[in-house]
């Protein structure tokens, strides 16, 4: 039995019965996948290179560190954060983050008394332009599943026990608005400048699972 | 429909399993997975209510024994069959037998930064005024349409408050199915968990969905 890899586990939760060999050859998903490339590329449909295209965009310009800017800013710049609590996709798109999966975007702030929790029951809608491609779990049932109506015992999987009388809001993004959760500045950042505020801000912290790390800790 | 996607609620999948410092892909396919469901995507032949549509109605057995990038191909050979562009037996033998539909476009490598960054904006005029406002309690529709819908079952039949009026926007319930982009007014909707959950509801919980116009009623 191969060690568990999450990654390469079904929606259902179990690993799946065939062996990961090194020779991807092997693996019955890699022939599909190849199969489908084949046929489209002998047909004229579709342009390798372009898939390379995108896999590099996803792997080394767009991703969680485009929000953690957004947030920085918000938190260093009263003005821009007033800017995209009322148009996020302008506030946004003025860093130089738009595009896929981020073309209509609202930004929800955490307060002392509520907590924001991000997630798609019905699919993997998730704000590409702001936090890149999604992680296993977001897309996985047990997350879409329960967020909606267990989302204190989802905080307490991923080790964030919220005071029990903090509100919980739960976005379900069941429509094309993609959702960015602002976490709350912490303590002891006084006067930090917008890149080492960025560091403290993580990709879970964006869409709910976590708090923006405390100063001590980055 | 009432498909396999449709999760909210659902009970027995066991603990979020969060992966520490999980790669962007697990394996050297996905990211061909990816690549080429946004690049046959681009043929322009399908929109994403009918990828959506196509994902949601693998069987159920096959959707949870699946991983995301596993349902998104399994969708994308079901839509280029559809559409002409491949057929079982091209699937099986891994090449081209014979020619199949031409294509409207072909995204080429020079121009995916550019179609990335401008990504399928989705909003459209709407030439009524909004039904509702900020404030105004609605009542959502309680259907079982077998066809796409965005409006999951925990949330038909509820009734809540209208959080903020959007934008308009294409209707999926009828764009997945190629009948036209209809577009109507999006509402978000708030609602108390005890009104979707009942009884052992989290009090300090709401819940909010991104609604279409004719998903709601004044309530």
């Amino acid at each position: 039995m191969l060690p568990r890899d999450p990654g390469q586990t079904n929606l259902a939760g179990m690993s799946h019965d065939h062996h990961h060999d090194h020779d991807n050859d092997l693996d019955p998903m890699a022939a599909r996948v190849r199969a489908l490339e084949t046929i489209l590329t002998e047909k004229g449909l579709i342009d390798p290179a372009a898939i390379d295209a995108i896999v590099e965009t996803y792997e080394t310009k767009v991703g969680p560190r485009n929000g953690a800017r957004v947030v920085a800013k918000a938190w260093a710049d009263a003005d821009y954060a007033d800017w995209l609590r009322r148009d996020a996709t302008a506030a946004i798109a003025s860093l130089g983050f738009s595009g896929r999966q981020g073309e209509h975007m609202q930004a929800v702030f955490n307060t002392p008394d509520t907590h924001n929790l991000v997630v798609c029951t019905l699919c993997s809608c998730y704000p590409w332009s702001v936090l890149g491609l999604p992680p296993v779990w977001y897309k996985a049932p047990p997350y879409r599943s329960r967020a909606v109506i267990d989302p204190r015992g989802v905080l307490e999987e991923f080790g964030l026990t919220l005071p029990p009388d903090t509100k919980i809001r739960v976005w379900d993004s069941t429509a094309e608005l993609r959702y960015l959760v602002v976490p709350m500045r912490p303590e002891g950042t006084e006067g930090w400048d917008e890149t080492r505020l960025a560091e403290l801000v993580s990709r879970d912290s964006m869409i709910g699972t976590a708090l923006a790390r405390q100063a001590e800790a980055a | 429909m009432n498909g396999p996607q449709d999760l909210g609620g659902q009970m027995g999948f066991g603990p979020v399993a969060p992966e520490t410092n999980e790669p962007i892909f697990h394996a050297e396919w996905e990211k061909r997975a990816l690549g080429l469901t946004l690049a046959a995507g681009g043929m322009g032949h399908w929109n994403i209510d009918e990828s959506r549509h196509a994902r949601e109605s693998l069987h159920p057995a096959d959707y949870y024994a699946s991983s995301y990038y596993e349902i998104w191909i399994k969708a994308l050979e079901v839509l280029l069959k559809r559409h002409g562009f491949v057929s079982s037996e091209e699937l099986a033998s891994g090449h081209k037998l014979n020619p199949g539909a031409p294509a409207k476009r072909k995204l080429e490598a020079a121009d995916v930064a550019g179609v990335l960054a401008r990504g399928g904006p989705c909003n459209r005029p709407v030439s009524s005024q909004p039904r509702f406002k900020a404030g105004d309690r609605v009542r959502t529709k309680n259907f079982n349409p077998t066809g796409h819908t965005r409006l999951p079952r925990y949330a038909r039949g509820k009734t809540g408050v209208i959080d903020a009026v959007s934008e308009g926007f294409v209707f999926p319930d009828v764009n997945a199915h190629g009948k036209g982009e209809n577009p109507q007014w999006v509402y978000t909707v708030v609602f108390d968990a005890h009104e979707i959950w009942g009884e052992g509801a989290d009090p300090t919980l709401t819940i909010s969905i991104d609604a279409w116009e004719s998903y709601l009623e004044p309530a």
